[in-house]
């Protein structure tokens, strides 16, 4: 524990660095480049002061920091990470350099707005993950959408504008409902902290509702089907770092609420629903998948790709709760939120890696199209193989962190049920058929046109982006033993949380959750299941 | 009765304003057309002057003067800041238009400061009387800057309109009083509310009363359905007069319905609640979903205007000190987005060039990117969208409608809020990701109006990042 407001620091100054690159001007587009890039790997590098200051050893919250910031409605300017935030803010931090570098020479109009954007983006993000208050985290959940609709919509492609605008009332839609269910709680609870919501008792009508309009917020934001449609229009439309943060950090942001509000504050109305979000990650898995194997345009099927993936996220979260009824199987629910989990980090590092490859061959050609391409390993070795690599590690090869977290919540899902199961592995047949798919049809045959034959290979910027997400990618899929141990004590007080019933004692002869007795008893974080 | 010199000190911002407005009549006839500008100086040193006074004579106890017809107290305190604030801004903003237009002449200020001290008197009314002595002062200055362009034929038939709707409002109004007067034998807020305590609901006179105020004050706020007045006349009339109208005026609308339903009748609020829920439910959904069809920018703000109003409504509705606090937050911060909108409108104007469809905003930001953030923030601010002001005030305002268990109407407000957002993301989408029209030329501004408009936006970010200090002077002003 410590008392220098790290976390502070990490949120606020990049949003700092994004007033002084937009101040900067379009004068000079190198110094807002420059200026941006120092900003983004200084706050990844502070950003590591928390995975070295973190205690793995407890499931309560760490580099807390309280301070009163609307008093007379208690509202907190509260912050702190447990085993669950702190991997997804490194992450965050660490993709943005990439997205910074990816946009060094490309944009050209106004970069320094550009540049500006993404910084701002960091910080809020990392708000998101960081906020221990409701409405904290609402005022970031929300501010984050500013910055991403001003990207998508002046340096997206043609049909920019309704992509962006339609990817802003999406979200906006799903959120306010939960605006509404944490004024509720907050009159339930007469404190804004996440924390006091997860002591809370409340009736399962209560419950359900609060549970569907957290539902409408997150799964609009992982996306789940067939709350979707919006995710292939702006990846489409998105310049290369827009997708690369949409994919990367922004649906994480989806799965994060569900382990942060939905598993811990409405457990039985989670485990009364958890048939409705199971089936929706199964479509997704599935019938998603399909969809991707149609695609001809290479953002859109990795935009799909997302979804499907996704889609594994929520079934790793979700069968937990058919775990948890059979105290004999307890194991298996932490290790379908732990590879839900690792299933988020690496799809961060491989969706975010594979983005950056259709921009590396968009920057080139201007054509996403599959069909434009053909035969690029003829003129582009490196990159082909880094394209090959990733498409595997996306199929989820073993080796590859993509494999770790699949397997983890496909051995979680048996325990459950051995159907879901059979039908969640069928991925691994579709995503090795899409994505390698369209390598073939991209990286591999005759050079098909004069363009592809005047392509170059990588650059020393663009070979740097692709060679540190390979090595995340590997390193998280040959040794992820580092990452499953900060989060471990976070995930098995997660699982004792959302294994409690919940419910007032009028209620309690209806809760199905094995641990039926008072909440307030497990709530000193260190209680073992 | 005694003359008492006291009785002067806690009106003493409105005596400010009174004297620059006659100053400014007598002088602005002095003046030669070179040296116009001196009525504007003048008007801002006496805003600015009545501005020191509302924060030299205010707060502590609450003080009754000239027999009980006005009162000072942390409400009047507040609302006169916020209103002398907004007034400052319009000014300012306006003179650049009005000089082109060879409009810089007394008569705007004077029936503008007018305007404001009736807005003043509103603010500080004890009684029913001098809150409709208030209100009718302020209402005929706007009824004649509305038709300020004196060559325009939109702004006379506005005016027109305006006028005879006023009228009508007005008309409303006071049979509401005469009502509630007959059923309790006074005009004054106190001694009616003790009589309104003892006869409860069991009185019907005091119940039409109360219908017939609560249809006054929807027409001065313009909530659905007595709103008609408001789209034509923001269309029609030169956009400083709907800068002045449609900002401050708020906020005097707020403290009348406070002053008479609340100072006056809380004891029936089951009565009037009923009202302003059907009020505010028709008002959201009328003005967000009438304003995505609206191609004139006035037209659009017009029916956002009514949208909000809405949102305030359910603030008051709430009948707690919390829910009039809220109110009385999102008013003061739509007063300032609204003066930052039109203000954007205003300096996007030109000699001869009245920026006015949703197409004259395109591609600000490749003209001057500064502006175009300042009008995303409001517009964003607008929406609700954290971390603006705007947001927060929404957040309050819905607290205190599930504070009191009708979360139904909380859905309500979000889901129109929804469907609001998408018309102010419209604009932003025009601000940002179109590009300028070929013809439009480089935007001038004088450097008041930037400093003014900068001040104005960073406002609504500032207030939104740190809304605490306003909202516990909100609080404060209920707390008794």
């Amino acid at each position: 524990m410590t008392e220098f407001p790290l976390l502070t620091l990490i949120i606020w100054l990049p949003i700092i660095g994004g007033i002084v690159v937009l101040a900067s001007g379009e004068t000079s587009a190198s110094i807002s480049r420059w200026t941006a890039l120092a900003f983004a790997v200084l706050t990844f590098v502070l950003s590591l002061g928390l995975w070295i200051g973190f205690d793995p050893t407890t499931a309560e919250m760490q580099f807390v920091e309280r301070a009163a910031w609307i008093p007379s409605f208690d509202v907190d300017y509260y912050l702190g990470v447990d085993g669950i935030s702190m991997p997804l803010i490194i992450l965050t931090t660490f993709i943005t350099i990439f997205v910074i570098v990816a946009g060094w020479e490309v944009i050209t109009y106004k970069p320094s707005q550009y540049m500006a954007a993404f910084l701002i983006m960091d910080g809020v993000m990392v708000g998101v993950f960081s906020a221990l208050d409701a409405i904290l985290f609402y005022v970031f959940w929300e501010a984050m959408l500013i910055p991403m609709f001003i990207i998508i919509g002046v340096w997206g492609g043609p049909n920019r504008v309704y992509a962006t605008i339609k990817f802003f009332l999406y979200t906006f839609f799903g959120s306010v409902f939960m605006l509404v269910a944490l004024i509720y709680m907050y009159f339930q609870a007469d404190s804004f902290s996440i924390l006091d919501f997860h002591g809370l008792q409340l009736g399962m009508t209560a419950q359900i509702l609060i549970f569907i309009a957290f539902l409408l917020a997150f799964a609009v934001k992982v996306p789940m089907f067939p709350v979707h449609t919006w995710l292939p229009d702006a990846h489409v439309e998105a310049p290369t770092g827009g997708s690369v943060i949409l994919a990367a950090i922004m649906l994480k942001i989806g799965g994060y609420g569900f382990l942060r509000f939905s598993l811990p504050i409405t457990p039985d109305a989670s485990a009364a629903l958890d048939w409705l979000i199971i089936l929706l990650s199964l479509i997704a898995i599935i019938y998603i998948g399909f969809v991707a194997l149609v695609q001809q345009d290479m953002k859109k099927l990795i935009a799909y790709s997302s979804i499907a993936h996704m889609g594994f996220v929520t079934l790793g979260f979700f069968v937990v709760f058919t775990i948890v009824q059979d105290p004999a199987l307890s194991a298996g629910s932490v290790m379908g939120i732990e590879g839900g989990m690792v299933q988020m980090i690496s799809h961060g590092f491989i969706s975010g890696a594979l983005f950056l490859c259709v921009g590396v061959l968009y920057d080139r050609v201007h054509s996403r199209d599959i069909a434009a391409y053909g035969g690029v390993v003829n003129t582009m070795p490196w990159f082909g193989a880094f394209m090959v690599f990733f498409a595997m590690a996306n199929a989820g090869l073993p080796g590859t962190s993509g494999f770790v977290g699949e397997f983890m919540v496909i051995l979680a899902t048996f325990r459950a049920d051995f159907w879901w199961a059979v039908l969640a592995a069928t991925t691994l047949v579709l995503a090795a058929a899409f994505t390698l798919w369209m390598v073939k049809r991209v990286v591999f045959g005759e050079v098909k046109n004069d363009k592809v034959a005047a392509l170059k290979d990588l650059d020393a910027r663009e070979t740097f982006n692709l060679g540190a997400l390979a090595a995340a990618v590997l390193a998280l899929g040959i040794w992820p033993a580092p990452l499953m141990n900060v989060m471990h004590s976070t995930v098995e007080n997660l699982v004792v949380q959302a294994g409690s019933c919940k419910l007032p004692p009028d209620e309690r002869e209806d809760c199905v959750l094995s641990r039926a007795e008072p909440v307030a008893a497990l709530l000193d974080g260190t209680a073992r299941p | 009765m005694q003359f008492d010199a006291t009785n002067l000190l806690p009106v003493l911002p409105e005596i400010a304003i009174l004297i620059t407005a006659s100053l400014v009549l007598v002088v602005d006839l002095y003046l030669k057309e070179a040296d116009k500008g001196v009525n504007h100086a003048l008007s801002i040193i006496g805003i600015l002057a009545a501005i020191a006074l509302t924060g030299t004579v205010g707060g502590g106890e609450a003080q009754l003067v000239f027999d009980g017809n006005l009162v000072r107290d942390g409400i009047s305190d507040l609302l006169k800041g916020a209103i002398l604030l907004v007034g400052l801004l319009a000014f300012v903003y306006a003179r650049p238009w009005l000089k082109d237009r060879g409009m810089l002449v007394g008569e705007f200020y004077v029936l503008g400061l007018f305007a404001i001290l009736g807005m003043l008197i509103m603010v500080s009314a004890n009684g029913f009387l001098t809150l409709y002595l208030g209100l009718e002062l302020q209402a005929l200055c706007l009824y004649a800057l509305v038709a300020f362009d004196r060559d325009s034929k939109r702004g006379a038939e506005a005016a027109m309109k305006y006028f005879v709707l006023g009228a009508l409002g007005s008309g409303m109004l006071l049979y509401g009083v005469s009502m509630i007067y007959g059923a309790t034998g006074s005009i004054e807020f106190g001694p009616v509310a003790a009589a309104v305590a003892e006869q409860g609901m069991s009185n019907k006179v005091l119940v039409f009363g109360i219908a017939f105020l609560v249809i006054g004050i929807g027409f001065k706020f313009g909530a659905v359905p007595f709103h008609m007045w408001v789209p034509d006349i923001y269309e029609g009339a030169p956009t400083p007069a709907v800068l002045l109208l449609g900002s401050a005026p708020k906020i005097a609308a707020f403290a009348l319905a406070i002053r008479m339903l609340v100072d006056g009748l809380n004891s029936l609020h089951p009565d009037w609640q009923g009202m302003l829920v059907i009020l505010s439910v028709l008002s959201m959904a009328l003005g967000n979903l009438v304003a995505i069809a609206q191609t004139n920018i006035k037209r659009m703000l017009a029916y956002s205007t009514i949208s909000h109003v809405g949102f305030i409504f359910l603030g008051l509705l709430a009948g707690s000190s919390q829910g009039y606090a809220a109110a009385m937050f999102y008013a003061i911060v739509y007063a300032v987005m609204a003066a930052g909108a039109f203000g954007i409108l205003i300096i996007l104007s030109r000699e001869g060039f009245d920026a006015e469809r949703l197409e004259d905003l395109k591609g600000l930001n490749d003209r001057d990117s500064w502006y175009a953030a300042m009008m995303a923030l409001v517009m964003f601010s607008m929406a609700g969208v954290p971390p603006t002001v705007g947001f927060m005030a929404k957040l309050l305002v819905l607290e205190a409608v599930v504070r009191i268990d009708m979360v139904w109407l909380a859905v309500v407000a979000v889901v129109f809020s929804i469907i609001g957002a998408f018309y102010y993301l419209r604009v932003v989408k025009l601000l940002y990701f179109d590009k300028p029209a070929e013809a439009a030329p480089r935007l001038v501004t004088t450097g008041g109006v930037r400093v003014a408009m900068t001040v104005n936006g960073l406002a609504l970010l500032v207030l939104g990042l740190f809304p605490a200090g306003l909202l516990s002077l909100c609080q404060t002003a209920f707390a008794s």
